[in-house]
């Protein structure tokens, strides 16, 4: 029998014309290789997201194969000996046991902790960044809404996680959490008795938590992660405008290699730099808090960051309760209005914005080129107000930590807060808005009179003037001709626009031989170029 | 650039079948035909294997050896490191930060190596592509639009009236179906037997066969009157079963022992209340308020001892103890309940009754 050669070389070809055959790739394939992504490091603070939560995934999987969401009462016998013989619930016990049993187990507890701050964190600034772009706009509503879910999301992910361990401190988190549920009117009782199984805490919160913790919230999640790089994929990532920009092209580099490498080098840095705090930065120490008590509390007793707000507001509320005198009599307690009614409106406010500034502005367009946060003052200052009314709630969240530290009294603390809350946004909106104009209008002067030299010269009538240099033609008596403003950064400096000698690249010793300095024929051959000595 | 370039190619087409063309024409056919137009490809250095090129392949290489370097620290620390947690100060307490460091600095090489690969190797490009984010034609929507009305037509749910009723009422109890067991099985009532969860606590006597309940510390040893100090406080439970878990999470009360004078003032009030709840419910100088806060549930544990103020820490509310526990500052706006105060005959202290006020966090329909 005839051995059949196999050819090598010609295995990648076949496999692909099979792949093709069956498949069709080959055209939509070379879309994706040679797709342009435009290219600015803003445009990777959502990339950070992104990155925490895939660690987040691979660290949750590993807790789960440890974590018991069991809140049977159990006598602790484990190697913490600070609380041996101490009952806890097993979901304590096992969250413990993770701690100090597992091999590596407190790693990857502090690496998922950690990676969900991250997560939040980098939602937060990716958000600031859209918005005080206005890549919100036409036609990226709705993955501007998407977003916004995704915090939402990630907001309810993280608080039904911080609970699971049951400690001490997470057990405080969950009698607020319905304490809540209770201000709501008429089904306020009936929610919380539904949702714990019960009167507070019931023995079913752990597990109704734990399974919207590992596969509700992230299923969603994961979900809105995909459509929402979907429509980043479908709709082509904005750009800012400059040379060669237009709002109909996207300029920048092709996908692969270059720019899907960088994507995957971020990635690992991202990952290390999480793998760094998840080893040297305690978080979350659930050893010390003990076992949650309703009798027990320590002061600051706090929520991960992104909560805080809503902590803060809740503390900052006047005591202020609707009484209805029907009946028996009904109330609303002041808490409704803070942690129901304030949430409600911190996340449907922004996600109706990009249609409330496109009916002001009666804009219809499409916009695929960014916008200066300048050249809008109005949506700078309303951002600014709300990430400084964002701002005081959060420090509110931790006002007693602040007094303790710096010696202020908790009342002032609170103070502050209430009369902060409501003056510095207007002032915020005021100062961000002048600041903005004051940047547009610099602009403009130098558009108009050139670059400052930093030159003075002396007029034969002793007048001193600067000399500009302009940055476009001048007419016939050497005056700048006014340029437009394109909506890009206007070089105000003399080393912008290449005043300063090209840089030698090499750390210790020159790498190349400076390059030869261009000069005009006139002067015959390169200048050599000496040290300025003192005139001795 | 202002033309804007409708679905299709620019530029003159190439056969690819051209055995004279370069890969790199093939590739630009390529880019042809998805409308992107390299503007600059250059390399970052002067010619093939220049000095500075051989710098940055070693610069690069020694980052990916330092990750790999780095990892198999990571593994090897893993393994061996004394991990096993105990007391005092051990080897195992680096166990953590050593894997944070060598993971973490191992990634960090990687993704570096990576970085620098992609920036100071690779061809720096500048390319242009065309967005084509325009809309379907006129025409195309129209077509589907009506496609879709067609789709309807054939339905004829708009004729047959008799459907349409028959469609929903056949559907809606479908829905419900899917429904029920979620709302079904999650429902409780709140307010229904066997005991009203929301208006009693563990000093209820009907938890204790009707008996007076004792306070009891975490242990559920009882207390008696010179148990406790004057000017000192104590956290109490209900002396049943279980009193001390979270099955009784509103049942933790603070006993107080007030000093004379304070507790003079604090009688006053409590007789002078308004609604009469708190008259008669101290006993001596003792006196008990739930240490449940009306605002937000967390125990209000921070005793004050000069100025008589209980203070929560979650949110901050501060209860006057010597006034009823009026709340004085902070969002709370309920007193906290007080306990009516007796002793037993063997000595002890028990609940003359429940709490009279409701405890614990506020609701829409408390009395």
């Amino acid at each position: 029998m005839k051995r059949r050669k196999i050819d090598l070389a010609q295995a990648p070809v076949n496999f692909a014309k099979g792949a093709d055959d069956r498949f069709q790739g080959a055209t939509p394939l070379r879309g994706l290789l040679n797709k342009v992504f435009p290219d600015h490091w803003s445009f990777l603070l959502g990339e950070i997201a992104l990155f925490s939560f895939i660690v987040l995934l691979g660290s949750g999987v590993f807790l789960t194969l440890f974590f018991d969401p069991s809140m049977k009462e159990v006598a602790y016998d484990g190697e913490y000996l600070a609380l041996k013989g101490t009952m806890m619930s097993a979901a304590y016990e096992s969250s413990l046991n993770l701690s100090f049993e597992v091999r590596g187990g407190l790693f990857m507890r502090q690496m998922h902790h950690w990676a969900a701050l991250l997560f939040m964190a980098s939602i937060l600034v990716h958000m600031a960044r859209v918005f005080f772009t206005g890549a919100f706009r036409k036609p990226r509503e709705i993955n501007w809404v998407i977003g916004v879910l995704l915090f939402l999301l990630g907001f309810f992910a993280g608080f039904t996680g911080y609970s699971l361990p049951d400690d001490g401190l997470s057990g405080t988190g969950l009698r607020i959490a319905s304490a809540i549920m209770l201000t709501l009117p008429i089904i306020g009782t009936w929610l919380s008795a539904s949702i714990f199984g019960g009167e507070f805490p019931g023995e079913l919160i752990i597990g109704r938590f734990y399974i919207a913790h590992v596969l509700l919230i992230p299923g969603i999640l994961l979900a809105l992660i995909a459509a929402h790089l979907g429509i980043v994929f479908k709709q082509k990532h904005t750009q800012w405008p400059g040379p060669l920009r237009t709002n109909e092209n996207v300029v920048g580099e092709r996908m692969f290699p270059r720019y899907a490498m960088k994507q995957g080098g971020f990635f690992m840095a991202v990952f290390g730099v999480i793998a760094l705090m998840a080893g040297l930065f305690q978080i979350n120490p659930i050893w010390l808090f003990g076992p949650y008590r309703a009798a027990e509390v320590s002061s600051a007793s706090q929520p991960d960051f992104y909560v805080m707000f809503m902590d803060g507001l809740v503390r900052l509320m006047p005591n202020w309760q609707i009484y209805i005198p029907i009946g028996n009599g009904y109330s609303i307690p002041p808490m409704f209005w803070p942690a129901v009614v304030g949430l409600g409106a911190l996340f449907t406010l922004p996600m109706a914005y990009p249609w409330l500034e496109a009916r002001k502005l009666k804009d219809k367009r499409s916009h695929h080129l960014l916008e200066r946060p300048r050249d809008n003052p109005e949506r700078v200052g309303i951002g600014m107000m709300a990430f400084t009314f964002f701002m005081v709630a959060t420090i509110s969240g931790s006002n007693d930590v602040i007094s303790d530290k710096f010696h202020i009294s908790l009342n002032a603390m609170t103070w502050a807060g209430r009369i902060g809350l409501l003056i510095l946004p207007p002032l915020a909106y005021y100062i961000s808005v002048r600041i903005c104009l004051g940047l547009q209008q610099h602009d403009r002067q130098v558009l108009a009179h050139g670059v400052e030299t930093g030159i003075i010269k002396r007029l034969p009538n002793g007048q001193f003037v600067e000399i500009h240099q302009p940055l476009g033609p001048v007419d016939d008596h050497g005056h700048p001709i006014p340029l437009e403003y394109a909506g890009w950064v206007v070089p105000k400096k003399m080393n912008r626009i290449g005043a300063l000698a090209p840089a030698i690249k090499g750390f210790f010793f020159p790498v190349e031989k400076p390059a030869e300095i261009p000069v005009s024929p006139a002067v015959g051959g390169a200048v050599k170029r000496e040290e300025i000595k003192s005139g001795r | 650039m202002t033309a804007v370039h409708h679905a299709g190619e620019t530029g003159t087409p190439v056969d690819v079948n051209d055995p004279h063309l370069s890969r790199f024409d093939i590739v630009k056919e390529g880019l042809r035909r998805d409308d992107i137009e390299i503007v600059t490809y250059e390399s970052h250095f002067h010619g093939q294997n220049s000095k500075a090129e051989k710098r940055v392949v070693r610069n690069i290489s020694i980052l990916f050896l330092l990750s790999g370097l780095f990892t198999l620290a990571f593994l090897v620390a893993y393994i061996w490191w004394p991990w096993h947690f105990k007391l005092g100060h051990t080897m195992s307490d680096y166990y953590t930060p050593i894997l944070g460091i060598t993971l973490g600095l191992g990634l960090l090489a990687l993704g570096f190596a990576i970085l620098a690969w992609a920036k100071k190797l690779l061809p720096h490009e500048l390319s242009i592509q065309q967005r084509h984010g325009d809309p379907s034609s006129d025409d195309e929507r129209l077509i589907t639009g009506q496609t879709a009305l067609f789709v309807a037509d054939e339905l004829g749910v708009q004729r047959r009236p008799l459907l349409k009723g028959a469609i929903a009422l056949g559907s809606a109890p479908l829905g419900l179906a899917i429904a029920a067991p979620l709302v079904g099985g999650m429902i409780k009532n709140p307010h229904g037997d066997p005991e009203p969860m929301m208006y009693r606590t563990g000093f209820n006597p009907v938890a204790n066969g009707g008996k007076p309940v004792r306070l009891t510390r975490e242990d559920g040893s009882p207390i008696r009157p010179e148990d406790v100090s004057a000017g000192g406080q104590m956290t109490v439970f209900p002396g049943i079963p279980h009193g001390a878990t979270n099955h009784y999470a509103d049942s933790p009360t603070l006993l107080i022992h007030l000093r004379a004078d304070d507790a003079a003032t604090t009688r006053a009030n409590a007789e002078a209340d308004k609604n009469g709840r708190n008259k008669g419910s101290m006993w001596g100088n003792y006196v008990a308020y739930s240490k449940i806060c009306t605002h937000a549930g967390c125990p209000a544990s921070l005793y004050e001892q000069q100025t008589n103020r209980l203070l929560c820490p979650c949110h901050q509310s501060q209860f006057l103890i010597t006034d009823n526990a009026q709340p004085v500052f902070g969002p709370a706006t309920r007193r906290l309940p007080m306990l009516p105060l007796t002793v037993d005959e063997e000595g002890f202290f028990v609940a003359a009754s429940d709490f009279k006020d409701t405890v614990g966090p506020d609701f829409w329909e408390r009395p």
